[in-house]
């Protein structure tokens, strides 16, 4: 019987999921090797668990969702986690820094209708992960090796070394050289492509952080570059600032400066 | 429940991008209950806007859907643009609308070959779909490819792409690199030209009702990043005076914001709205083409929105190889930009229809207030009133049958609910 697979959404953009489409042919050569029983953004027919391996977008926060993650574990041989969302809270966990009360009032006229937990947390604060793809969005190349690992039945290998190798195999001028420009790039995980210092611009960290990234020395950097305190701070906290080696790093940054 | 009331529930709406249920309850052939459910939880997208330098937003507002990224970067950037007092080279804007092309192409290829077509041919996927009409997925894959690919080389990949920014591009292609992109375009002409004879031929459902279309209106051009917001219903007005116009409301024992316009009622934007007010700004080899498909334009049948998408395609692809055959590289990649204690909003025209972003700024360019109305948000009110025209028909149909028109009708809109910020659950029941 061909493995069984399935793709879940919480809160997210559906762009992780767009990149499990965006594998295009090789989506439909794995729909050869698997059986994609549950994947609604694609399809009509929802076939019950339990599933070999469940892909999961997006972040808990809402109650409800914190009850259909563990569902999602119990009917799930492996889970695996698709984006920043997933991985480490997305964009959305900036709310763990402020009031959620306060934001629902901010932007609807009926806040009390509005259900949200104060915090957007990862699928792994809530249950068990066996795997996490990184990325805002995750990349397709790094999707389909996963993927063939584990429905080949190995563990998966993606490497975790900085952006900045990248960057240097591609031969691209360093920005933060040439340009004096802000670049996440020296902390952040390789999968992009090193995208931002190929356009010209200081990478900000949609792939979370890399391989014991040194952000004591980072932040010093940010420091000599003319960042004021808040600026860099703005810096850790983006579309991965709840991943752990960022949020340690902002949240040091922050009670030195009093906040 | 008697034999001629029932309840309908579509409980995962399926093929739209982000989660949401139809609840429908129809009672000796009066709708008595109608919610379109969306499972998509806040996010919060306007809140922790506020704080953030102004030169950040492009790159969050594109969080906001991972569908259609360009729009929101779009509309941020006019906005920004407008509240700073930038102007903005020509040669930059010619270019923007090329990554706009982009867009529409891979968002409106991925919605007719992936999420819709698989509604008129009898299939729950497109991978049942592949099984059946191979050469067709493959061309939507095809065309989504070309448009990924215009994006790529602007923004460096189609998923929340990095160049855009206040006054332009971080980095501006060399002419060398438009040549290449154009020998992958070019062909992806035919495929689109393909598409259309394709959709043209399914059998479409005759939905007829008086329908209140709105979209962007330029003077010359199909609209994308500019023009007058308008509509079927006589309104000609300024971009900045869309909050005058258009009214949002958080409705009780409803899911979502409902939007009305000059307090008449629901409206629809997007292709089928962009056409009716637009189809004068064709090309005439475009318009040649959409003459030519078996519908009268303008027209109120929202079913027809799939040939309105692909008649877009084509008109993307032309548009794109106009821009790219014209191309002169700008002598600066982006305008500079000094912030100002400030206002400003934009109307671009996302693949769904008008997006409206508005920001305040503080004197150092951070963000004091955001306000973002995306295109599904405001078809919201608009696909309910259509389900409940249709919801008196489908009590003598079987279930099934009755579901599939129901998701078949709100697919038409192509919603794209994790877009629509201010969807909400449903927390409030009983009156």
């Amino acid at each position: 019987m061909k493995p069984r697979l399935a793709v879940f959404k919480f809160a997210s953009c559906d762009g992780c999921q767009l990149q499990v489409l965006n594998a295009g042919e090789q989506l439909l050569a794995l729909a050869g090797a698997a059986d994609i029983a549950y994947f609604p953004e694609a399809s009509s027919r929802a076939r019950p668990g339990p599933y070999d391996i469940a892909l999961v977008e997006g972040s808990i926060t809402t109650a409800a969702d914190a009850e259909r993650i563990v569902r999602v574990r119990a009917d799930s041989r492996l889970l695996v986690t698709i984006g920043a969302c997933a991985t480490a809270g997305g964009i959305q966990a900036l709310r763990n820094w402020s009031d959620v009360e306060e934001y629902k009032r901010a932007v609807y006229p009926h806040p009390e209708w509005v259900a949200a937990l104060a915090t957007s947390t990862p699928i792994a604060a809530h249950v068990r992960v066996d795997y996490e793809l990184w990325g805002c969005p995750i990349d397709v190349g790094q999707l389909l090796t996963v993927l063939r690992a584990l429905l080949a039945g190995v563990p998966p290998g993606l490497p975790a070394h900085s952006v900045c190798l990248d960057c240097k195999r591609r031969g691209l001028t360093c920005v933060v050289v040439a340009q004096g420009a802000p670049c996440l790039g020296p902390v952040t995980r390789t999968g992009c492509g090193a995208i931002c210092p190929g356009l010209q611009r200081g990478c900000y960290g949609c792939f979370g952080p890399s391989d014991a990234p040194n952000l004591e020395a980072f932040t010093g950097l940010l420091a000599q570059q003319g960042l004021t305190r808040d600026e860099a701070l703005r810096r850790l906290r983006g579309i991965n600032g709840y991943a752990p080696a960022f949020r340690k790093a902002g949240d040091a940054m922050a009670n030195e400066s009093g906040e | 429940m008697t034999a001629r009331s029932r309840t309908i529930e579509v409980k995962t709406l399926a093929r739209v991008e982000g989660e949401g249920s139809l609840h429908l309850t129809v009672e000796r052939g009066e709708v008595t209950d109608l919610r379109l459910e969306i499972f998509e939880p806040p996010r919060f997208f306007e809140a922790f806007l506020r704080g953030r330098d102004a030169s950040e937003v492009p790159d969050l507002t594109a969080r906001i859907c991972g569908i259609c990224p360009v729009a929101y970067q779009m509309s941020a950037v006019h906005a920004l643009e407008r509240a700073f007092g930038v102007e903005v080279d020509p040669r930059v804007r010619a270019l923007r609308r090329l990554y706009y092309c982009g867009e529409w192409i891979e968002s409106h290829a991925l919605h007719v070959h992936l999420l819709a077509a698989p509604d008129f041919l009898g299939c729950a996927s497109v991978v049942e779909l592949a099984a059946k009409d191979r050469a067709a997925v493959e061309r939507g894959m095809r065309l989504k490819k070309a448009g990924d690919a215009i994006i790529r080389l602007l923004g460096g990949r189609s998923v929340h792409p990095v160049g855009a920014c206040i006054g332009g591009f971080t980095r501006v292609p060399r002419p060398a690199e438009l040549h290449v992109l154009r020998d992958t375009l070019a062909p992806a002409g035919d495929d689109a030209l393909a598409t259309l004879r394709w959709v043209g031929g399914f059998e479409l459902p005759q939905r007829h009702g008086e329908i209140e279309f709105v979209a962007l209106r330029h003077p010359d051009e199909y609209p994308m990043n500019e023009g007058r917001l308008t509509s079927t219903g006589g309104l000609n007005a300024p971009q900045e005076a869309f909050d005058s116009h258009v009214e949002e409301r958080q409705v009780p024992h409803s899911t979502s914001l409902h939007a009305t316009l000059d307090g008449r009622g629901p409206y629809c934007v997007g292709p089928l709205a962009r056409l009716n007010l637009n189809v004068d700004r064709l090309p005439p080899e475009v318009a040649t083409v959409a003459s030519s498909c078996g519908v009268a334009w303008p027209n109120a049948n929202t079913a027809t929105s799939i040939i309105a998408r692909a008649i877009e395609i084509v008109y993307a692809i032309h548009e794109a190889l106009r821009l790219i055959d014209t191309y002169e590289p700008p002598v600066r990649a982006a305008a500079p930009v000094t912030p100002r204690a400030s206002r400003g909003s934009a109307i671009t025209e996302a693949p769904r229809g008008i997006l409206y972003q508005a920001y305040e700024t503080d004197a150092a360019g951070r963000i004091q207030n955001a306000r973002i109305v995306p295109p599904t948000s405001q078809n919201l009110a608009q696909i309910e009133a259509e389900l409940r025209v249709l919801a008196p028909t489908l009590l003598a149909l079987p279930r099934a049958e009755a579901t599939r028109q129901c998701e078949a009708l709100i697919r038409s809109y192509d919603p794209c609910i994790s877009c629509a910020t201010h969807f909400l659950r449903l927390e409030v029941e009983e009156r």
